[in-house]
């Protein structure tokens, strides 16, 4: 992470000979902080991160963790093993990336020191022969020495030059005062260099501290519905080590409207072109409701805490009744999209006391047709609904006190219901009924609802990691264009004419290769003093 | 003009782009192959003297009569005219998509490499005005017609508006800053691949043949290549960060190891470690010029590979 660091830290390849334990320990922490060993880290951070995009991540899509573990059963084992699923929150990846942490702050801290001595050192005295410095020139000027040493010295401040008038034994011969000038400008580089470094730091702390505290939890609500801000209420929560549920502000919301709208034609058509919830919220308990919109891109704030809408479906009101006409069941389902024309699967669970119970699988479909290869949807939004049922009966399994989804049919104990050879299979348009067969009952669909998963969310110290962020940026540009450089000048005068002979000489502190750049400097520092005193 | 005639010009104002471009490397190639080998700075000192203000006067510089100093071919003319006049057609291109789309144009693939293109062209044509970078301009105007290439026939989707996902006031900035670093970092690319070309080359003691002998000093490429990328790097540490400023609005955290987010920070590592490395003693020279071909190739990695290899949440924008 350095670049001013002394040869034998950065280039010592050596391995360990014999050494005491704390020749040992001071052996290791040169290598920790040595730049080598940061750019091996660098590195290794780089590839560490490429398994967790190969791989899905369980916090960031645990549906899409479970289906790749189902698809590859062998990887699935070694992968588990080595943590691919938390990629990022693996020993092995926080070790690089605080080690790197230790070799940056290691690196980083004695370097204040010595760029705090810098900022309050005078420059360095001039070298003995300017003429032998890389770049370098003399000027005749027809002026007094001294005039001409404060022209130079006026010009250098207007270059942003830090300069200090030093006595000078080989200035003394020519000059009255017997002074040279050694000047120094780009202290910025290194300050924002610095700068750049520790607001990484700040980033990485603040991350790391936001992830103890922060959470995020969704809770799926049909359109009519709403929740109550609390851990049970969420369908899944991630959470970090502090939380706590007291930390959920007690909101309580209600989607009293949730709009899908949908590119009508043209070349996207079938696109989302809005998605929308009108909400009611209260604040707190008894709080009077505050009725607002959510959107996509411009999320709800509720003290700190973020309500997003994530991703929205469809969900058809269903009524089943039972053979002797009385309602067994009559609710809104949420169906799951399955594809962009929101072709959405889902299933109804009628349990049963005394008879036994009901399971229907549905494929709903927004705007249906009747195609070659069964049913589809052709368009997302309400054009023709559609919904394709088959039945079962027999025991759902809920009493065995197992979690169950709700969006799959455990049918182990069920049977299939035939109209004579053939699975029972019907397509109800909306406001259609069918009576099932075998007596069994009967399924109205009386209507679509709409329901969206919102996502509750509070990210810990995400204002500290935007401000160490935007110090970064700020440290980096200084650290990118400011460059370091000395200048030195002497004035002595030549004898058969009586002009001054003004030398200046510069040299960068990093050689930047473009040696073109500090001639041009010279040249106008030159050019200002002639203009001056012409 | 209405929506669909916007449309249509942008898509023809992208392929004439294109064949302006072809014409322009084709006459590179040719300066390349039958132009003098002399080249001097003064020339280019002129150049930038004549050509004070916009990208167009480049072209005035090159039209003014050309100083008994400094011998140019006829082909390098007409090559900075076309690239030129293809820049400014493909510009058009981009604008006339963002009017048919109705907002800014870079909501796909397809509007990222046309966009990229054009700021690639623009950033290299400002470049030229600063550095002798004439050997460079065939590899350049190749990447270019490479990326418009690709865009017209692999990534082409009809103009339509965006997704609710993608409007906000962010997709400009975020997009923006990513895009342009790109810019920076392809050209840096170009300045890189060159400079191992000519350091093999030199190390070879190979000093005859065109090719060789008309690509600029290590020195100089090396230099080049610092400095493209040096003004990449804060750009790409912006769109990153921005990124980020949106995520936390869009999706409720600001970072949360989507594949996309992963590969920036990926790249965002590698250049890192090039700049680093640049600064090192015993890492200067080559082996800086091949980390910073590998954080290239991160960058096009995520450009193409993460929206078409993995699913995340970038990938709405269609490939």
């Amino acid at each position: 992470m350095t670049q001013t660091l002394p040869p034998q830290q950065s280039e010592t390849p050596t391995g360990p000979p014999s050494m005491s334990p704390p020749e040992l320990a001071r052996w290791f922490w040169r290598q920790l902080t040595s730049m080598r060993v940061a750019l091996f880290l660098l590195f290794l951070l780089a590839v560490a991160a490429v398994p967790g995009s190969v791989v899905p991540q369980r916090e960031a899509n645990p549906l899409a963790a479970l289906d790749w573990a189902e698809r590859n059963p062998g990887l699935a084992t070694w992968a588990e093993r080595l943590g691919l699923f938390d990629v990022y929150s693996t020993p092995w990846f926080s070790a690089i990336y605080l080690l790197l942490m230790v070799s940056l702050v290691g690196c980083i801290i004695p370097r204040i020191g010595l760029h705090w001595r810098a900022l309050r050192a005078r420059p360095p005295a001039p070298p003995s022969r300017l003429t032998r410095m890389p770049a370098h020139l003399e000027r005749a000027v027809p002026a007094d020495p001294d005039v001409v040493l404060e022209a130079a010295e006026r010009a250098l401040r207007s270059r942003r030059f830090r300069v200090d008038r030093v006595d000078d034994q080989r200035a003394a011969a020519g000059t009255s005062s017997g002074v040279a000038l050694a000047a120094e400008r780009g202290y910025l580089k290194e300050t924002g260099n610095l700068m750049f470094h520790l607001a990484l730091v700040v980033v990485l702390v603040s991350v790391a501290a936001g992830g103890l505290f922060g959470y995020r939890g969704t809770v799926l609500v049909v359109e009519g519905d709403g929740f109550a801000n609390s851990p049970i209420q969420y369908d899944g929560l991630t959470a970090g080590a502090r939380f706590t549920a007291a930390d959920l502000p007690p909101f309580a919301l209600t989607v009293d409207e949730f709009v899908m709208e949908f590119e009508p034609d043209g070349p996207a058509m079938g696109s989302p072109s809005n998605f929308e919830a009108a909400v009611t919220l209260e604040r707190t308990p008894g709080a009077p409701p505050e009725q607002t919109t959510v959107r996509v891109n411009s999320p709800l704030e509720v003290d700190g805490t973020l309500v997003h809408l994530l991703n929205p479906g469809y969900a058809p009101q269903v009524t089943v009744r039972g053979p002797d006409g009385d309602v067994l069941f009559s609710q809104p389902v949420p169906f799951l999209p399955q594809d962009s024309s929101f072709t959405s699967t889902g299933v109804v669970k009628v349990p049963q006391a005394d008879q036994p119970d009901i399971g229907l699988q549905g494929i709903f479909l927004p705007t249906g047709v009747i195609a070659e290869n069964g049913p589809e949807s052709i368009f997302p939004g309400l054009g023709n609904p559609v919904l394709v049922l088959t039945a079962w009966q027999g025991d759902l399994g809920l009493d065995d006190g197992v979690a169950q989804s709700i969006y799959r049919l455990d049918t182990t104990d069920m049977t299939q219901l035939t109209t004579g050879d053939e699975p029972f299979r019907a397509a109800l348009d909306l406001g259609s009924s069918i009576e099932l067969p075998d007596g069994a009952g009967s399924v109205s669909f009386d209507g679509v609802s709409t329901w969206v998963n919102l996502q509750v969310s509070r990210n810990s110290g995400k204002e500290l990691a935007l401000l160490g962020a935007v110090l970064a940026i700020a440290g980096l540009l200084p650290t990118l264009f400011v460059r370091r450089r000395r200048c030195w000048v002497r004035v002595h005068t030549q004898h058969p004419d009586g002009a001054t002979v003004l030398t200046i000489a510069g040299l960068d502190r990093v050689a930047s290769g473009d040696a073109g750049e500090l001639d041009e400097e010279l040249a106008a520092v030159a050019a200002a003093v002639e203009e001056e005193l012409s | 003009m209405n929506v669909e005639d916007a449309a249509y010009l942008s898509n023809v104002f992208v392929d004439a782009a294109m064949i302006v471009w072809a014409v322009t490397l084709a006459a590179f190639a040719a300066d390349l192959a039958f132009g003098s080998p002399v080249r001097t700075t003064t020339r280019v000192r002129a150049e930038v003297a004549v050509g004070s203000g916009g990208v167009d006067e480049v072209v005035v510089g090159d039209d003014a009569p050309e100083g008994a100093s400094a011998p140019t071919s006829r082909w390098w003319g007409v090559g900075m005219g076309t690239l030129v006049l293809g820049t400014v057609i493909l510009g058009a291109g981009v604008v006339l998509r963002g009017i048919a789309a109705g907002r800014v144009p870079w909501g796909n693939m397809y509007e990222f490499a046309i966009t990229g293109a054009f700021l690639v062209a623009v950033a290299f044509l400002l470049f030229m005005r600063r550095y002798d970078l004439r050997t460079f301009a065939v590899w350049v105007t190749g990447v270019l017609l490479l990326t418009v290439g690709l865009a017209v026939t692999v990534l082409y989707i009809p103009a339509a508006p965006l997704v609710p996902a993608l409007r906000s006031p962010w997709l400009v900035i975020h997009v923006a800053a990513a895009t342009l670093a790109a810019a920076f970092f392809t050209i840096g690319m170009v300045a890189t691949a060159l400079y191992l070309v000519r350091d093999v080359a030199d190390r070879r003691g190979v000093t005859g043949g065109r090719f060789v002998s008309r690509l600029p000093d290590t020195a100089t490429l090396d230099r080049v290549s610092y400095r493209v990328i040096a003004f990449g790097f804060p750009i790409w540490t912006f769109a990153v960060v921005a990124g980020a400023i949106w995520a936390e609005y869009a999706w409720g955290r600001y970072w949360g190891w989507d594949p996309k987010e992963t590969w920036s920070l990926i790249t965002w590592i590698v250049y890192a470690a090039y700049l680093h490395a640049r600064t090192t003693a015993g890492w200067r020279g080559r082996r800086a010029a091949i980390i910073s071909l590998v954080a290239y190739s991160t960058l096009i990695f995520n450009f193409f590979g993460v929206n078409i290899v993995f699913v995340g949440l970038h990938s709405y924008g269609g490939v």
